[in-house]
């Protein structure tokens, strides 16, 4: 089947979900969602809704993947069979095998992992519905995630992706645009330092269409870093409540 | 990976049991509460996602064309999946043998309860005898674990079910119609401790329990799949209170699940 | 809305990677140092003792230091060794000369076995963290009766209160005993209706931590429910 060419945006610079050409679609982050994982979190993001879970650091038992000096990270990026319009078979694909491993290498370059040798840190990426952009999304709530297993970080990682259709530079690529546009730039960024741990791209772009593109997804992950703060102080502030002062350390007593 | 519990709470448990009572202050034969939510998945026909305490699964269901199987060439298919996810538990290791054997004894399970019962009325699904009939995958993961999955995989699978339109006219063959459903069929799930037995287990119970029985009923009460499971035995008195039991809650459920 | 603020009596919620301070200050637990500036790494309070800058964390493992006492569970045992998880990353071992009876080469189940719940020290850890247990200094011991409840390490400081002031409260509110292991695991004994109204109370202190007032708060509810509730039981210890 052949796809026609439609017009992606309209005479007002309008998407065709309304949105201009550096918008976001709506997110919604929920941090701490479930019981047995270390920490979690669960992020609706357009079409999108992925959960994680972080277990760890915990003592690996594969013994020759151990370091001994710094925990491994090891992300697990699934697709559920129902998430996509033509049912995908279960298990891990080509596709899956590779986001896994960026997305591995992007928080271990953000974790600090010194504290914990011959451990794994496990971080299970469950998308459940996929509409373009599942990397930068679970990336996102990934580091939440993370944040809430109180592990330490150098920073939260926020993640989103530019692109270009019809011709012009725009943030965050729905699925239909995704599909027919001419270039996606994923992008993952420590926004409290501006390092950058995740850069993927496709299609084609000017290095004036790269500086621009980046420059959208690097000003919306500083709002997509808001987004995960106020999750993360929803589930450890609830309103109204004021914090206590501290107490020495107790000794144990019988 | 098997999850030790501590002595301390094996005692704890059957302490409580001679009192009818148990840990989280349910009586015996007390189902937990449960929570459905429906239609969360765009991309799936059918969808839900079901909280029965701790535990919490995500059905989804896609409608696809296939070719029946030889043996019922006039019959729609139903392909059922249970998928462990290690998000939900640290005994949970992917690709471990153990997890995949206990991930299709359930997901047989709930198959057998659906099929049995004649849930979905496969017959209605045939386009072409032998050629082409209508699939109906039922994928179940497994997001948070507290303890009876057989049940909460069974509650989950009939919300995603009911409701389902068939996208007939997304494939040129008609208009869409409504997936057709008869009975509805109830899990309930009890283990053995000691000289008691608990209707839905926990995860502690769970890893405790010297045996486990998954009935299934219909609306009329009558049995759909029985499933015994783990080493330890039961006396028919043990089997026939499950029964019983499973009528009588079932029909409960079953109301819960109509009503959303 | 600049959520950083949240937090009310100046104490400030922090994130990873939000600045907390300059030269002036010394990188504390929770904090890394970067070019002459103090970082948070863990989700938490921001706290600042002389010139120390920490982050109190919300959550995260236990990372066991010697001396600590902790409360483990079996999980294994060799011929002259058991393997104790501690909810820690790593699993302790405890080996037979660190505990008080003399267990002979291969008969380690006749002391301790897979489930057994005990009361032990860190005495040792290597630069790639095996951990190793003793039980041989007094009161060190394997717990026969009661329950063990769990709560996050962080808030063991809360449980065990100002020198010590929430768990007298609690001991003398209830007739019960109890072992607070810095691993966050408690141990309390008594009658099942005392060990309930603690464990509640533990609870409490635990989704609470970050309120003021906690411990009148504690008092209230272990005041409260020994009026309303025990009967015939329990006076102040």
């Amino acid at each position: 089947m052949k796809l026609v060419k439609e017009k992606l945006i309209d005479g007002d610079g309008k998407r065709r979900d309304g949105r201009t050409f550096d918008m976001l679609r709506p997110i919604k982050i929920d941090a701490g969602p479930l019981k047995n994982a270390d920490g979690s979190a669960y992020i609706e993001w357009g079409n999108n809704k992925i959960m994680v879970g972080v277990y760890g650091p915990r003592e690996l038992q594969q013994k020759h993947l151990q370091e001994p000096d710094r925990a491994i990270v090891q992300v697990q990026y699934t697709m559920a069979s129902f998430s996509v319009e033509d049912r995908k078979k279960p298990g891990q694909g080509r596709r899956e095998n590779e986001i896994s491993k960026i997305l591995s290498e992007a928080l271990e370059g953000v974790i600090i992992s010194d504290q914990y040798p011959r451990t794994a840190i496990n971080v299970f990426i469950e998308v459940l519905e996929a509409g373009a952009g599942t990397r930068c999304a679970g990336l996102t709530a990934a580091s939440v995630a993370l944040a809430d297993a109180g592990i330490p970080m150098r920073g939260l990682v926020a993640s989103c992706a530019a692109g270009k259709i019809d011709g012009q530079v725009v943030l965050d690529l729905d699925k239909l645009e995704d599909n027919i546009g001419d270039a996606d730039l994923p992008v993952g960024i420590i926004p409290t330092t501006g390092e950058i741990v995740l850069l993927q791209m496709d299609g084609h772009l000017s290095d004036l269409e790269f500086e621009k593109a980046f420059g959208l997804a690097r000003d919306a992950c500083m709002k997509i870093h808001e987004l995960q703060r106020e999750a993360l102080s929803r589930k450890y502030f609830n309103e109204g409540e004021s914090p206590k002062e501290d107490e020495p350390d107790g000794e144990v007593t019988s | 990976m098997k999850d030790i519990v501590p002595e301390l709470k094996i005692e704890q448990i059957k302490k409580l049991a001679l009192d009818g009572e148990r840990l989280d202050g349910r009586s015996l034969d007390q189902f937990r509460e449960f929570t459905i939510e429906k239609d969360i998945i765009g991309t799936a026909e059918g969808s839900a996602r079901l909280k029965l305490g701790g535990t919490e699964v995500l059905v989804g269901v896609k409608i696809g064309l296939g070719k029946p199987y030889s043996n019922k060439p006039d019959h729609g298919m139903l392909a059922t999946s249970v998928e462990l996810k290690s998000i939900a538990h640290h005994t949970f290791e992917p690709f471990q043998a153990t997890t995949k054997a206990k991930a299709i004894e359930i997901s047989r399970v709930v198959d057998r309860g659906i099929r049995e019962s004649g849930m979905i009325d496969l017959e209605k699904l045939c386009m072409e005898p032998g050629k082409k009939v209508w699939m109906a995958n039922l994928d179940i993961m497994v997001l948070d674990f507290d303890g009876n999955i057989f049940d909460a995989s069974t509650l989950g699978a009939l919300a995603a079910l009911k409701d389902i339109i068939v996208p007939a006219s997304n494939f040129d063959l008609g208009e869409d119609f409504q997936l057709p459903l008869g009975e509805m069929p109830v899990s309930t799930t009890f283990v053995k401790i000691g000289d008691h037995i608990m209707l839905d287990p926990t995860a502690t119970e769970e890893a405790v329990a010297d045996a486990r029985l998954t009935v299934t009923t219909d609306t009329l009460g009558n049995l759909r799949a029985m499933q015994k499971g783990l080493s330890g035995v039961l006396y028919y008195e043990d089997v026939t209170k499950a029964i019983k039991d499973s009528i009588s809650i079932g029909n409960m459920i079953r109301e819960t699940v109509r009503g959303n | 809305m600049n959520p950083t603020n949240v937090s009310n009596n100046d104490r400030k919620f922090v994130l990873p990677g939000d600045l907390l301070g300059d030269e002036k200050f010394r990188s504390g637990s929770g904090t890394y140092g970067r070019d002459g500036k103090i970082y948070a790494s863990r989700i938490g309070i921001l706290n600042i003792s002389r010139d120390f800058i920490n982050v109190i964390p919300f959550s995260g493992a236990y990372v066991p230091k010697p001396g600590d006492s902790v409360i483990g569970k079996v999980i294994d045992n060799g011929p002259s060794s058991w393997m104790v998880s501690i909810h820690s990353p790593y699993i302790a071992l405890l080996h037979t000369n660190d505990v008080q009876p003399n267990i002979k080469y291969g008969e380690t189940g006749k002391f301790l076995k897979a489930g057994d719940t005990v009361l032990a020290k860190i005495s040792n850890i290597n630069e790639i963290k095996k951990i190793q247990l003793t039980m041989k200094e007094h009161g060190l011991r394997k717990l026969d009766d009661g329950q063990v409840i769990h709560i996050p390490h962080s808030k063991v400081p809360r449980v065990i209160g100002k020198g010590g002031s929430m768990i007298s409260l609690l001991k003398q509110n209830t007739d019960t005993k109890m072992f607070v292991g810095q691993n966050g695991a408690i141990w309390i004994d008594g009658e099942p209706g005392d060990i309930e109204r603690v464990s509640k109370a533990i609870r409490m202190i635990d989704e609470r931590t970050q309120m003021s007032g906690l411990t009148d708060m504690v008092r209230e509810y272990l005041e409260g429910h020994e009026n309303n509730e025990d009967r015939d039981d329990t006076e102040e210890g």
